[in-house]
């Protein structure tokens, strides 16, 4: 299963900005993962948290093809996409720390970070229950007449839900702009599709709903921006739904509480699959193609360390949510009872 | 003011909120073409089009999903249930999506969507089409119960639904649907969610009912004013949020309460009111709060045991007699 990015040309429309603009976003969501990780261990953090670490290249490849004003939405190991549609790390990891300044103020968590100022749909923790969401949205879109699209990522494990089905039938049944992303990482928590899925190969349930649907290499961040990119074109055009499944591979546990290499997957796959990581491929990939040089890799790592270091300092610095937020949020206004 | 069936006002209300705001949209099973399983939305597809009077396939958490994906973007859905029981295959997305997006953004979504049909028990309908639904919504922050028992409600509350940055869960009857009533024609007659109606004065007992329970409860009213008892009703409207101050405001004054309700007693709306006017109002109750409820069973089919699930006349006024300490209680 393992590959590696054999381009040895620069792809179609790729220049050294795009290429910078990749890496770092790349390194930028795997430094707030790592620190993220530690803020957990040492208690600042709670509940569950589910990191990114190795599926980089989907969010940042499939974001690079979307406009400010296109929606994202996501499940609840959602902080990648949410950082790369253009998100504060400042403001999402007060939101992990469940502080105030946080972008849901503290009352959403690490599963909820939603961002309207990037058009960020959310977090949402139900396995497969934001599919139908992103159906409403591309209906929205429709309905006034625009020209915008919706990319929602979900994982492997939504798709023996219903509430895939019934957007996969829904979306090509109306013609909705939403491209639908699966990150296929093998495990739903710790079961593997082979002992989830009647059919393992997740974008052949395109087909069988009419949908334009492909595969593609999900550590390759330019395969996942061009398989993207011919989506969002088809949706722009004529509404035209997408299925896409990349195929990826998650270097953690699936939570915090889960350590990495446990008993569902062998030590040596987990090693195997980390010869694919999508940063050291594509940061490969553009020295040799002199897309960028080693001063600007040496940039944006430090880059991205200085900016998650700054979110860790903003988060620790800000101030826990008031006692009467508890009741805020909840309605659009005061309801009459108590 | 004209004369119109429940139906009939559901239906005005739709239509003059759908004229009035072109981001109102109706989405469900049968709400086009076959002009809704109770003809609701009679008529709808022919004033408004496809595009405005959506159906959808039999998916039920699918197209509740398309109603609030739509409303978080800026779209004001009303999505139909065929019949509010069908509501609980989308219970999901109601609960842990419609009702929390708000609370889990901090504010910045909300979801402003109306869900209604009709539920609560209807006639020989069985276990699974027959059952009153509020029960598996109130206890839910973020939500909003409205159940609507007279045409002028049915049309006003609507209206006012649609208006709310909430999601509002808006259950009717298939029991009332013919009911004939007074309704305002005027496009901008509203009833605010959240306050009770008080449909009956009366100076020793208050009966707190809704729905086909309020209409039961009016006649059980009439009957014992023979027998000089005089009975105030109280309809909150409203489950949630629910317009306390006017339940305690009538028990204060007549120092008696029957809360009556359709639905299985257990941890039912009954038991909410009569906590609260335990809690607010002890020193001025002369009685125990009484509960008729629906009995703790599922709905059966057969007649007779059908009329045995529903509080009858008779034990509303049994209850109403024992707390008046009447024909010896």
């Amino acid at each position: 299963m393992a590959k590696t990015i054999t381009r040895q040309e620069p792809a179609l429309g790729v220049d050294a900005e795009l290429a910078r603009r990749l890496l770092g976003e790349m390194l930028l969501i795997r430094r707030f993962e790592e620190k993220a990780a530690e803020a957990y261990a040492l208690g600042k953090i709670g509940g569950f948290l589910h990191l990114y670490i190795g599926e980089e290249a989907v969010a940042v490849g499939a974001t690079s093809v979307l406009r400010p004003d296109d929606y994202a939405i996501s499940a609840y190991r959602e902080h990648g996409h949410c950082l790369a549609k253009g998100s504060d790390p400042r403001r999402a990891m007060a939101e992990l720390y469940g502080r105030r300044d946080g972008l849901s103020k503290g009352k959403g968590g690490s599963m909820h970070l939603f961002d309207r100022s990037v058009n960020f749909l959310g977090g949402h923790a139900i396995v497969g229950a934001h599919l139908p969401v992103a159906a409403g949205v591309g209906f929205g879109i429709k309905y006034r007449g625009g020209d915008q699209v919706v990319v929602c990522y979900f994982g492997d494990g939504a798709v023996p839900q219903g509430e895939f089905h019934e957007s996969m039938n829904l979306v090509a049944l109306w013609k909705l702009p939403v491209i639908y992303v699966c990150e296929n990482n093998r495990y739903a928590m710790g079961t593997s599709t082979e002992r989830a899925l009647a059919q393992t190969e997740i974008w052949q349930f395109g087909r069988t709903y009419g949908i334009p649907a492909e595969r593609v290499d999900g550590m390759d961040v330019l395969a996942v921006r061009e398989a993207v990119g011919r989506a969002v074109e088809r949706a722009r055009a004529d509404k035209t739904p997408a299925l896409i499944e990349a195929d990826t591979y998650r270097f953690r546990g699936h939570s915090m509480r889960d350590p990495a290499g446990a008993v569902y997957r062998t030590r040596e796959e987990v090693e195997r699959e980390k010869q694919r990581d999508p940063i050291a491929l594509f940061r490969g990939y553009a020295l040799a193609a002199k897309l960028v040089t080693d001063d600007d890799v040496r940039t944006l790592e430090k880059d991205a360390v200085d900016r998650v270091d700054e979110a860790v300092a903003f988060a620790d610095a800000s101030p826990e949510p008031p006692g009467e937020w508890l009741f805020t949020d909840i309605y659009g206004e005061p309801p009459r009872e108590a | 003011m004209a004369v119109m069936t429940y139906r009939e006002a559901l239906n005005l209300a739709l239509r003059e909120e759908m004229r009035r705001d072109p981001n109102v949209f109706v989405i469900g099973e049968e709400v086009g073409l076959y002009e809704g399983a109770y003809k609701v939305t009679q008529g709808l597809l022919r004033e408004f089009g496809p595009r405005r009077v959506v159906d959808t396939p039999i998916a039920e958490s699918g197209f509740t999903g398309v109603g609030i994906g739509a409303a978080m973007t800026g779209l004001r859905p009303v999505v139909e249930m065929m019949t509010f029981n069908f509501a609980l295959v989308a219970v999901d997305q109601i609960v842990n999506t419609a009702a929390k997006i708000r609370y889990m953004s901090g504010g910045q979504y909300h979801v402003p969507i109306v869900i209604r049909g009709p539920g609560g028990p209807a006639a020989q309908l069985g276990a699974q089409h027959s059952q009153s639904m509020e029960s598996y919504f109130y206890h839910v922050p973020g939500l909003k119960v409205v159940r609507p028992t007279t045409p002028m409600d049915a049309k006003g509350l609507l209206k006012s639904s649609i208006r709310d940055d909430d999601p509002v869960i808006f259950i009717e009857s298939e029991t009332l649907y013919n009911v004939k009533g007074d309704v305002p024609e005027d496009p901008d007659f509203l009833i605010p969610l959240g306050q009770a109606i008080v449909r009956r004065e009366g100076t020793d007992v208050t009966v707190i009912a809704y729905m086909g329970m309020c209409y039961r409860a009016m006649e059980v009213a009439e009957e014992l004013a023979a027998e000089g008892i005089s009975v105030e009703i109280v309809d909150p409207r409203t489950l949630r949020p629910m317009d306390t101050e006017s339940i305690i405001g009538s028990v204060r004054k007549t120092h008696r309460a029957v809360v009556v309700e359709a639905g299985a007693g257990f941890a039912g709306m009954g038991s909410e009111i009569a906590a609260f006017i335990t809690e607010r109002a002890f020193d001025d109750l002369d009685a125990p709060v009484e509960r008729v409820t629906g009995a703790n069973a599922p709905m059966p089919y057969a007649r007779n045991l059908e009329k045995l699930k529903t509080p009858s006349k008779d034990r509303i006024a049994a209850a109403v007699r024992r707390v008046c300490y009447a024909n010896g209680g």
